[in-house]
Order: structure tokens, then sequence, then C-alpha cells
């Protein structure tokens, strides 16, 4: 049956501050050390104050402005208010009515590749995070342990609308969401470590045959820790409701159709209903007095408008107009995030985009893997590599020659020999790899080589094609440099005179 | 003058000119104490070790000819709802039983910069909510004029240590009129400075956006020099104001050229106490008589601050107070069957009757479907009370008011009424809700022989101007020398 799916987010992202959203503790995962990042503030002990960590607030801003939202130029915080043993001041400092962002959008391929889904961002706002509670899961009912390290770090909730409409478009949302923020910078959205936590919120509107259609209870899941799984969790909550609604009938808004919330089991792949919550909770939200209302300046916008990056799409963009590259190796390149980009950039502009491209995505990319560094570690800088390229570019050496000189480069590296522009040209003379580009000086070697080998010669005259190998070989053998299939076609040329 | 009967200024000479050390007086103050507090009640905490130790260390450095702090050696005692570091600090509640705070609130840091000896801590109502200094839950203070009677809260203990020569200067804090009510009560200077004049960080909380610490001295001068060491900007509390602090003894003693007193009709209505009545209006006469213009004034919504108050300190309150769990610090019931259980019994078992009212009304004030109706009112109501007193501050310096309606009651005499008692705020709470400077200073006696106060309203950040105002009818009126017929 043709039903739609519809599907809302709530990511939450931990910021990349060095301190905490409301105190100077360190902002940092630290699950060996339980409570040692940890101050009067964000214990929430008797008498202490919050004070606004203004580096947070600019780079929720930041975030805001890159998923195109209204900045409130007058945003308070409020107090949100509940029990529980990993937030010590029983209410969590957050944004309620007035956030400081809203009405943003973020741009995801459809599942076919070819259209774009728009998707709504209904708002960013910043607040707190709690600590983690660990419960002894032996089963001895040994007393539950509270690590209030995390407690009080800066995290941004970022709301989208209901806007997408496949596991696929939820999964690219999240990539993209992913990449947009370590690009700017803002978060390195580990989701291992929690620092980007995603919350999905599904339904199904299925037609009927008056035209219309109806809705399936919505169901909110939980526990998702990887973008992998969110999507095999919509996948299988698609499924599930579709079933339970022709099995049932039951509508959201029907007796038992309110909105519910179920758990991710990633080993066994199914969504578990959790215990529901009793009654809705009230969380009785006000204004945190102890914390003054935050205003937002035009110069302040134009300070991080100026320091922020260009985004990943409008540079996948430019990558495809600027160096003729192909939107799939534009992507490529700009989905393994900023800094692979910034490599590429400085090797194509040197030399040729589309080459540069390849040796990027392929050559590049497979050594990082096999040596499993970052491309920041990686040993063969970019000035160095766009050096080689231009040489190709250039004709001073083939492509051939270039993979040698890269591979030797490399060991070179593996070796502790340190790595330079220089280096390029004593590897490029101790092998002879420089390109015989004088035809002159080709024509005279293929033809000592003829006069040589007259009966190799005669052979390949006489039809016998393999003859040709042993005098590749000796012209090659003569001019490291020369490309093998140029000398064959020369020497093709010279035999059949 | 005995160190005990001596002000703070007179105190301070004393140990500058070298006639007394601190150590002296000091241990005069903690005899004091030994003697008396059996009686009175007003220390939960007595720092006697500490105290010395810290006078001592004042000693050596004036001896040695170092710069002093401008409290050098001189004792205060600080309400038991200000963290002191490894000092029990309990805000009179047994939910905070055994608590020790591990960092100092910014007024105990400015204390010790100022080198003033700490000696001890002082009783209140429960969280501050009260006005009889009744709701400790540790103990009742009783009032140095007559212990039949109460300090008047919920800085009973700050202001009758200082009435009964225990200490010669308390802090206090005022989030309805905790530091006016027990000095006028007890017949001291007491002030609620300006909201953000004073560092709230380490400031336990009751209604955090009316919370205020202030001074409580046996004179004005006193008062003054207390409220320089503490008064600032601090960058740990964000509603601090970050303006500069004048000197408030400078000029202290200068009148007050063509002083205009306002006086508003709504400060005289039933209820109020003939007695109270007839000392403001004496007062009122003695003003006229140094130069001053009276002036009427009117604050139409003050009518409405006591509920506006009670929705809005109850509201914070019920969100300030639900920290207080059993799980970090604190009391913890012994006994419990689950986590919603360990927390139900451990507040139940710690909270006194007064503070789960005001949970209870904060909590309802705040629920969805109700918050609009009460706690969103009731912001737009302290709004107009604010606009009342901007406008009246237009056409006059201060507004002279009574403090309380009636001269301190009798022990019990409330308890059972929480309306009536919390009517007893009815002209200090404004302040509060306007977030202005106030003080009361001891203007007569009851035929009973207990202190009235009066009160000085004053626009944001007059607090020089309220001092001067005081001290003007301090030093004609003669008040200032009173001390407790016990001292």
């Amino acid at each position: 049956m043709n039903y739609t799916v519809v599907v809302g987010l709530e990511v939450h992202v931990q910021l990349l501050t060095a301190s905490k959203l409301f105190c100077a503790c360190a902002n940092k995962f630290n699950p060996d050390n339980p409570n040692v990042q940890t101050c009067p503030v964000c214990l929430g002990l008797p008498g202490s104050l919050p004070v606004m960590n203004r580096k947070a607030f600019e780079l929720s801003l930041k975030t805001a402005m890159a998923l195109d939202c209204g900045i409130a130029r007058f945003t308070k915080w409020d107090r949100k208010q509940y029990y529980y043993p990993d937030l010590p001041k029983a209410y969590q400092i957050s944004q309620y009515d007035l956030p400081y962002s809203h009405d943003g959008h973020l741009d995801v391929k459809t599942d076919d590749g070819e259209g774009v889904r728009r998707v709504g961002i209904i708002r960013v706002h910043l607040e707190e995070d709690a600590g983690k509670n660990m419960h002894d899961e032996s089963g001895r009912g040994q007393d539950s342990q509270v690590d209030l390290n995390r407690c009080g770090t800066p995290l941004m909730e970022i709301v989208s609308e209901p806007d997408i409409r496949t596991p696929g478009e939820a999964r690219r949302f999240l990539e993209e969401m992913k990449l947009l923020l370590t690009y700017i910078g803002v978060s390195d959205c580990n989701m291992q470590e929690g620092s980007l936590r995603c919350d999905a919120n599904i339904n199904l509107h299925i037609p009927t045959d008056d035209g219309g259609h109806v809705a399936t209870p919505i169901v909110e899941v939980k526990n998702m820790n990887s973008i992998r799984n969110v999507e095999l969790a919509l996948e299988y909550e698609t499924t599930r409701q579709f079933r339970e609604f022709q099995e049932t009938g039951v509508k959201l808004g029907d007796p038992g159709g309110n909105k519910v919330t179920r758990g991710w089991d990633a080993n066994r792949n199914v969504s578990f209903e959790q215990r529901g919550k009793e009654e809705a909770s009230d969380y009785r939200y006000f204004p945190d007095p102890d914390l003054v209302p935050v205003t937002v300046t035009e110069e302040q916008l134009d300070a991080i408008r100026g320091e922020t990056c260009e985004l990943p799409t409008p540079r996948r963009a430019r990558f495809q107009s600027e160096f003729g590259l192909s939107e799939y190796d534009a992507s490529v390149i700009i989905d393994q995030g900023p800094a692979l980009a910034d490599y590429f950039e400085t090797v194509a502009q040197g030399s040729d985009g589309k080459q540069a491209a390849n040796w990027v995505t392929q050559d590049v990319l497979r050594e990082m893997n096999e040596r499993k560094v970052d491309i920041d570690e990686f040993a063969i800088r970019p000035d160095v590599l766009s050096s080689i390229l231009k040489r190709v570019t250039d004709a001073e050496i083939t492509i051939k020659s270039g993979r040698e000189v890269f591979a030797a480069l490399l060991a070179d590296a593996d070796a502790d020999i340190p790595i330079s522009i220089k280096r390029i040209d004593r590897i490029i003379e101790e092998r002879g790899l420089k390109a015989v580009s004088a035809a002159g000086e080709l024509e005279g070697i293929i033809a000592t080589v003829i006069e040589r080998n007259a009966q190799a010669a005669n052979d390949f005259r006489n039809g016998k094609q393999a003859a040709i190998g042993r005098l590749i070989g000796e012209v090659m053998r003569e001019c490291k440099g020369a490309d093998a299939k140029a000398v064959r076609a020369m020497l093709v040329d010279e035999l059949s005179k | 003058m005995t160190i005990s009967g001596s002000t703070a200024t007179e105190l301070l000479a004393r140990l500058e000119s070298g006639e007394s050390s601190s150590v002296e007086v000091t241990r005069t103050f903690l005899n004091a104490i030994d003697r008396q507090d059996e009686t009175i009640g007003a220390f939960l905490f007595v720092n006697s070790d500490a105290a010395l130790e810290q006078a001592r260390a004042v000693d050596e450095k004036r001896a040695a000819g170092k710069s002093v702090g401008s409290l050098g050696g001189l004792p205060v005692a600080v309400k038991d709802v200000l963290c002191m570091r490894d000092t029990p600090t309990t805000c009179g509640s047994k939910i905070l039983d055994g608590f020790r705070p591990p960092y100092d609130s910014t007024v105990v840091e400015r204390l010790r910069a100022a080198d003033a000896v700490i000696i001890g801590k002082t009783n209140m109502d429960e969280f501050a909510m009260g006005s009889s200094t009744e709701n400790s839950a540790y103990k009742v203070t009783r009032n140095p004029w007559n212990t039949d009677h109460t300090p008047g809260g919920s800085s009973g203990g700050s202001a009758a240590c200082v009435a009964a020569g225990m200490a010669p200067l308390s802090i206090g804090t005022d989030t309805g009129g905790s530091i006016r009510q027990p000095a006028a009560f007890c017949g001291v200077v007491g002030m609620k400075p300006t909201y953000g004049r004073v560092s709230r960080y380490g400031l336990i909380a009751y209604a955090s956006s009316l919370d205020q610490a202030g001074p409580l001295a046996n004179d004005v001068t006193g008062a003054a020099a207390l409220l320089q060491a503490i008064a600032g900007h601090d960058a740990r509390d964000s509603t601090s104001v970050n303006r500069p602090v004048p000197d408030y003894l400078c000029g202290l003693d200068q009148p007050l050229e063509g002083l205009k007193i306002g006086i508003a009709k709504e400060h005289f209505v039933a209820g109020l106490d003939p007695e109270v009545e007839s000392t403001i209006r004496e007062a009122l006469g003695v003003y006229k008589s140094l130069g001053a213009e009276v002036i009427d004034v009117t604050l139409p919504h003050s009518k409405y601050a006591v509920a506006t108050y009670y929705l809005i300190a109850a509201s914070e309150a019920s969100s300030n107070l639900a920290r207080y769990d059993g799980v970090h610090y604190g009391h913890r019931a012994e006994s419990f069957t689950n986590m919603v259980d360990m927390y139900c019994t451990t507040r139940s078992e710690g909270f006194g009757e007064e503070v789960k009212r005001r949970i209870m009304l904060g909590v309802f004030a705040l629920s969805e479907g109700y918050s609009d109706q009460y706690y969103v009112k009731a912001l737009q109501v302290r709004r107009l009370i604010r606009q009342d007193f901007d406008r009246a501050f237009a056409d006059v310096d201060v507004i002279l008011a009574p403090v309380a309606p009636t001269p301190a009651f009798k022990i019990g005499e409330l308890v059972n009424d929480p309306l009536a008692m919390y009517l007893t705020d009815i002209y200090t709470i404004s302040g509060n809700l306007a977030g202005i400077p106030c003080l009361s200073i001891p203007a007569g006696f009851s035929d009973a022989k207990l202190p009235i106060g009066m009160q000085l309203y004053g626009p944001a950040f007059s607090e020089d101007r309220l001092l001067r105002a005081a001290r003007m009818f301090e030093r004609v009126a003669g008040l200032s020398t009173l001390s407790s017929r016990l001292s």
C-alpha cells in the first residue's frame, strides 16, 4: 500500500567548548574518572549560581546561522523541572518559549539520488546536559552510581519539522548535519561518546478511500547510538506500524493511540515499548531568575559570519564548477570533512582539478586507510603532492612515474626521511624517471635498439607481435622516463616503415 | 563604655589605636555569647576557635605595620543562609543537617578580605521563610528586649545578636523584609541594598529574584561600613550589577540639604498599630525640624504586594528547594522502598511545615494551566509596583514608612495563623518586588518598651542617600546608642 512515512528528528549535539555552559569546569569526555570535572555550580550546591559561557553561545549561534535559522535578538533561559539523580539541581537550564533561533532548514538528497528534500528546522536551542546514572546491571542489586562530569556541558537541541519521508532521508539528514557541524567546528559529533544523539518521531499517513488519509500513533524512538541504527529503527517502525494498523486499526488520537516511546535494541534489530510515562509530565518551565536575558547584536552576528568557513553544500557546488569535478567526486571529497577538502584544494590549485581529485580520492585515501591516519597526519603534504601532479601534467614525468615518486616518498616517510619538494627531484633523478619528451632523443634510442635487435625486429615485421616486447623493454631500460605506450607506438611506426 | 556595648565605629577606633586587640574584642563578644545565648538563641554555630585564630592573625598584621582591611579585627555574625567553607551551613533546616559547603559565599569572602572576624552563624526561619525565627528547625530565638517576644525574622538571629551585644555587626538577608523587620523588632539598624548591589553567590536561594544580603548594626555608621565591605560587582553572579560602589562613610555625617520625604497614604491603613503610627509621625516631625520637606506620594498597587510576593517567592522557592532530594548532600531518609519514595520521605522528613506550604503554593502557581493566572500575572503586577515607585521618586528623594504594622509580637502568637504572619511583611515586601534599597532604623519605643522602627525607601542604588538620611535622624533622635538591657 502506498502510505507516506512522516519523520521528524530531534538531535542533541554537545558543543566543543573548553568549559561547561555555566561554570569553568572542563568540558571533556572522561568516563574513567567520574566526578572529577565538577565544582559547586555544576554540582548544584546550595548558593551556587550559573554564569553563561559566551563561547558556547557563540558556537550555537554559528550553528543556527549555518542552518539558515532566524536569530532572536532577545533570548532567555528557563528552568525545566524534574527529579532525577543525574540532575543535581532538579531542574535543567534550557530554553522554552524564546529560543535563540528558529525556522531554518537543511537540504538532503532524496532516495533516488536525484531530488533534494528541504527539511525544515523548527528551532535550535541551547541547554545544559545532565550527568550520567550508572545502574548495577549484574542483578546483584548494587547501589546505582552518578557521574556528574557531563553535568552542565553545553548541549544544542536541534528540532526538525516532520519533513523527512524515508529512513534513508533520515540517515542522510544526520550525515549532512554531522558534516555541517564538524565543518564549522562546533562539535566532534562522536555518537559513541554521546556528543551527537538523536531521537526520532515517526508515524504513517495511510490513504483512505475518500482521498484523505489517517495517521498512525506517533512513536518516539530512543537509544539509537549510530546513524545506521536510526535508519534501521525507522525501517523497522515503518513496517511495524503498518502491520499494527492493519491488525488493530488504531489511529493517532484514538484510545490507545497516544504518542508512545520505544527503545531501539541494536542487537536484536527491534524496537521495544518503553515503560510509558504514567501521566503527562509538567516541567513547570519558568524563566531562570539567576540568569539575565541575552541580547544579540548585528555586530555579533557579522563577526560570526566573518569567521564561518564555506559550508559543505556551496563548497560541493564550487568544486564541480571550479575544478570540473563530477558530483560524485566532489561529494566523496566534501563528505570526508573540511580537512580533506582543504587538502584537495591545495593540490588542485597547483595542478589539475580532475587529476587532483583522482589522486586524493584513490591514492591518498587508500594510503590513509592503510596507515590508519587522518589527513592531517598524512606524510605527503598537499604542496608536495601538488608538485608531483604538476610534473605529470607538464609531462615532465609520466603518471606511472608519479605513482612511483608518491610510493617512494611514503617509503621515505616510513623510514623517517623528511619529505619535501626537493626530495621529489632527487627521486626522479636517482631513478631516471624524467620523461623523455624530446622526440628526437627517443627516436635515436629506438633506432639503435632496432639495429641491435635485428632478429626481433624482423620477427615483428613477419607478424610475431610478441617480439615487440623485447624491443620495448630495451628502450625502457635505456630511458626510464619514457612512457611505455608511446614507446610502443613509436616502435610500431618505425617497424612499419 | 564596655566593649560589647560599643558601636562598630567605636570598636574600630579602639582597634586602630591599639587600645584593644582583636583577640580581646573577639573574646569579649564570645563571652557575651556564652553568657546570654542560652537565653536568646541567636546562634546556630559559634565559630570560637576559628574566630580567635582570625583575630590573632589580624592583630599580628596590624602589629607588623601591614595594611589591614576596613573591618580590621571586628567581629561579624553571619546568617546561616550564607555558605562558609567547611563550616556548618544549615539555613535553619534539618534537610541541610551536617552540610559543610566546600566554598565561601562572596559575602563571606569579602568579609574575610576586609579582615572581619566571623564569630558565628545566626539562627533564622528555615530557608528564610518566616517573620519570627520560630520556623527554625533547631531553636527559637528570643527578642533581647523582652524574651517572651520574637526578634522578628527571618534574620532574627542576626538582629538579636547585635541587639544583645553578642556581635557589633551582622549580616542578614532580606527577601520580603527579613533584615528590616527583625532590625525594627530588635532596635537595630538594618538595610536591604538594591537588588544586584551585593553578590548572591553562596547565598542559599529562597527566592532568587528577591533575595539580597545586607548589614545589621547598632548604628548607621556601622551599617555603612559593613555594606561598604560586602557591596560590589561579582562575576560569579550574573544578576550582580557592575557599577562602582560609592564611599558610604565619606559624607555620612553631612545632613542632606532640602531633603524631600515622601509619605504614602497606602502605608497608613487599618491594621497599623497606633503606637507605630505615632512614632512614624514623630519621626517625620524630626525631619521637618531638620529642614526636610514632606510630600504626599501614592503607591496605588501596594495593596497587591503581599499576594504578588507570595506567588513569585513561592514559585521560585519551589524550584530552588527542589535540589534537596537526599541524593547528593544533606539529610537522606533512613528507609525507603525505591527512588521516588526516597525523594518523598527525605523531603517530608527534612522540611518544616512553612517550607512545605510555600513549596506547594509555588508548584501550584507554576503548574501548566495555572501559571498564566498566577505566576505570570504576579510578574505583571510586580512591574506595576515598580512603576509606582519610579513615579513617586520623580517627586521625592526618599519615602518614609513603617517597617511592620506592630512592634515585636509574642512567641507563638501568630505561629498558627500563617496569613496574619504574612501580613506582618506588608510594608517591607514592596521594596523587594521593586528591587530598591530600604533601610530600617530605630525610631522609638512602645509603652511595653519594645523598639519601633521606621523605614526609608530610596530609588535603586541610592544606598548612600538612605544612609545619610538615616544618620541625620540618628544624630538628633539619639536612639543609636540604644542597646539591649541584657548587655
